[in-house]
């Protein structure tokens, strides 16, 4: 179908989309009047050059990882979720639901209600555009980016209402009790005699992540659901004449896709330093998990990759501005960059590659 | 040897104390950035009037969102910078969470109390500013209302509107004083356009003075009370200059002195509790050359007095974050 080699697919296009970024970037600085190169070498050591700085882009990239996975599910289903955001902050509220009612006795078991409640309640928020899209037609892309704006109004309400300690001027939760407190990975790495991530964030919900991913890949092409998924995201009326509900399917799908999307929550909430529900607690991952799942291609090891990379940006770029006189907005700008051409503008690139293997290919067979 | 050991020694402590006494000096500011007119601004002037008389630099950050507090916290303070400070009350979950990893730094919070033994807490008493600008607001009043604009609705911000009705009140006890909050989430304090609304309906119901403690709202506040001729009072820094003519006063809250004391005591700054009040400055009401005409003798003598009385501890006024409570105003 497509005129390219899968892996020029795979790899070229994401690369070249990086390199014109990259050379966006470039003239950004030179114009701020930074050097480009310290300024790549800042980002670098921000992401990468300590333990703590690893740390913090594999927590980033976990909750890049589980918004990547929502929005790829649903792509593959041809349906567009963009309300990764929305979704996000719901399952956050869920989180802090299941940790400050209930008096857990060990962080494993609030970790699991922890999971459970964030899915459900991502699930929950998506299911009336998911409704209304497979019921009614109205488009699952306007629904959802309105479902977020409503999802931030009920977050702030519920926190100033409901969840804010008497006498807080803070809009945020109580801190979770301390026995719901999940393991982070310098806690794991300290039983082992190292101290390999700092006092980074980062904590077991990236193998969460991971299990995401294997698990996304095995429904997506290992079971008889993800087939119909897919067979519905090609052709919606092939898929009908092959006897698929397409209400069905259309739910389903969604339905997984918020799950995955409130389950970020579970990181960046109980698996914060402070862990306590705040406002704006999505911090963008919604919106970053589109970019994701499009340079990640929609499968599990793309967007794993993907979501470190783009952890790697947030992290390293959030390191160059305190470190810099480089303003934080310059730091935005080439993070939004990277998510224009690796996202946006894909077929920028794509079209022009597609072409020009076209007439490789055309000119080796004239030859031969 | 033993004569090697002594001067290994001493060039390891001189090592030492040359790394602290040229630890560079942070601050961190919140949300609505560090050119917000008001609070954050205010706080970024008193960083770069250190910078200016000492040639010395600091390191600064902006965040983004709530969910970077802990992280700017940490990386400054692993960065080796000495003293952090950070300006506004949401830092006080974060800091009171990381405080105790770095018991060589010390930290300054400013508007928020945290009971850490290397962290030194700055609060303003805001309602006793206040009191001096809503006396002023009531002489200037010629309609005997007079509004009072809030940014977002927390008990810090109905400190401000408690002490300015409570001096309201005392200069001219049939006045009215209308108060409205802008919202209820961090967004309040940079809405200008919202604040411009309040500020039209305050005047519709008779207002001829606005006092706006809403960050970078009151900008908007300011603008309108302007367009529509009646007098406003800025808040935290000095604001008479933004609209020459109609600020009657700003109730300046000195952000900008508690960052230049910590920067310059450096990283010995007393830990604990400070208070910063009218008695020593800390608050007050502004006089410039934007605003000399606007105020009579008789105001400036009347609040003098006023200020010198709460100094002394003759007048006190109530503090609505004691108890949660106002004499003067229902919110």
């Amino acid at each position: 179908m497509s005129g390219m080699p899968k892996w020029a697919d795979v790899v070229l296009v994401p690369l070249v989309s990086l390199l014109l970024a990259g050379i966006i970037s470039i003239l950004v600085f030179v114009a701020v009047g930074q050097n480009p190169w310290e300024a790549l070498q800042q980002m670098v050591e921000g992401a990468f050059g300590s333990s703590n700085n690893i740390g913090y882009t594999l927590f980033y990239a976990t909750n890049f990882t589980f918004t990547g996975l929502a929005v790829a599910v649903a792509f593959h289903g041809a349906l567009f979720n963009i309300g990764g955001e929305g979704q996000a902050l719901l399952g956050g509220l869920g989180v802090a639901v299941a940790c400050l009612v209930i008096p857990w006795p060990h962080w494993s078991l609030a970790l699991v209600a922890a999971v459970a409640m964030s899915a459900a309640f991502g699930a929950l928020w998506v299911s009336v555009p998911a409704y209304l899209q497979a019921r009614r037609g109205s488009h699952i892309v306007i629904t959802t980016i309105m479902f977020n704006g409503m999802a931030s109004g009920l977050l702030i309400y519920m926190l100033n209402n409901v969840l804010r300690p008497e006498g807080a001027m803070q809009v945020a939760s109580d801190v979770f009790p301390q026995a719901t407190h999940i393991p982070s990975l310098n806690d794991i790495a300290q039983a082992f005699g190292s101290n390999a991530f700092g006092t980074s964030p980062a904590n077991i919900t990236l193998f969460l992540a991971i299990a995401a991913c294997v698990g996304v890949w095995a429904l997506i092409w290992r079971t008889r659901l993800g087939y119909e998924i897919r067979a519905f995201g090609k052709s919606q009326p092939a898929a009908r004449y092959a006897g698929i509900d397409a209400t069905r399917i259309t739910m389903i799908a969604l339905l997984i896709s918020g799950g995955l999307a409130g389950m970020m929550a579970v990181n960046n909430t109980l698996g914060a330093n402070t862990p306590q529900l705040v406002d704006n607690a999505a911090g963008g991952a919604g919106f970053i998990g589109i970019a994701v799942a499009l340079m990640g291609r929609n499968h599990p090891v793309g967007i794993a990759l993907a979501a470190l990379l783009f952890g790697a940006l947030f992290q390293g770029g959030s390191e160059l501005a305190s470190d810099t006189n480089v303003p934080v907005q310059i730091v935005i700008v080439i993070q939004a960059l990277v998510v224009m051409f690796t996202g946006a503008l894909d077929n920028m690139v794509r079209k022009p590659l597609e072409g020009l293997f076209a007439q490789v290919r055309r000119g080796a067979r004239s030859e031969a | 040897m033993t004569l090697m050991k002594t001067f290994l020694g001493a060039s390891a402590v001189l090592a030492l104390t040359a790394g602290g006494a040229f630890a560079e000096p942070a601050i961190i500011f919140d949300l609505g950035g560090k050119f917000d007119k008001s609070f954050n601004e205010s706080a970024f002037n008193g960083a770069q009037r250190w910078a200016e008389e000492t040639g010395g630099e600091y390191a600064d950050f902006e965040i983004q969102s709530d969910a970077q507090r802990e992280q700017a916290i940490r990386r400054f303070a692993e960065a080796g910078h000495n003293p952090i400070v950070m300006a506004g009350f949401s830092w006080g979950t974060p800091l009171a969470e990381a405080a105790g990893d770095y018991p060589d730094t010390t930290f300054v919070i400013i508007d928020m109390v945290v009971d850490a033994p290397n962290v030194r807490s700055v609060v303003f008493n805001e309602h006793e500013g206040s009191y001096l600008v809503g006396m002023l607001a009531a002489m200037a009043s010629e309609t005997d209302t007079v509004g009072f604009i809030g940014g977002m609705d927390i008990p810090l911000i109905r400190k401000f509107g408690c002490g300015y009705a409570q001096g309201v009140l005392a200069t001219n006890p049939d006045a009215t004083v209308i108060a409205n909050m802008t919202g209820t989430t961090p967004t309040a304090w940079n809405d200008p356009v919202k604040g411009s609304e309040l500020t039209i309906a305050q005047i519709t119901q008779g207002a001829d003075v606005v006092y706006a403690a809403a960050g970078g709202t009151g900008v908007g506040v300011l603008q309108t009370a302007a367009d529509e001729g009646i007098f406003s009072i800025g808040v935290d820094s000095n604001q008479n200059y933004l609209q020459p003519g109609s600020v009657l006063t700003s109730m300046v809250k000195r952000v900008d002195n508690a960052v230049h004391d910590a920067f310059t005591a450096g990283p010995e700054v007393e830990t604990g509790l400070v208070v910063m009040g009218v008695a020593n400055g800390g608050v007050g009401y502004a006089v410039d050359e934007f605003n000399e005409a606007l105020l009579s003798d008789e105001m400036r003598a009347a609040v003098e007095e006023a200020a010198a009385a709460i100094s002394d501890g003759s007048l006190m006024v109530h503090d609505y974050m004691s108890d949660e409570t106002c004499p003067a105003i229902e919110f």
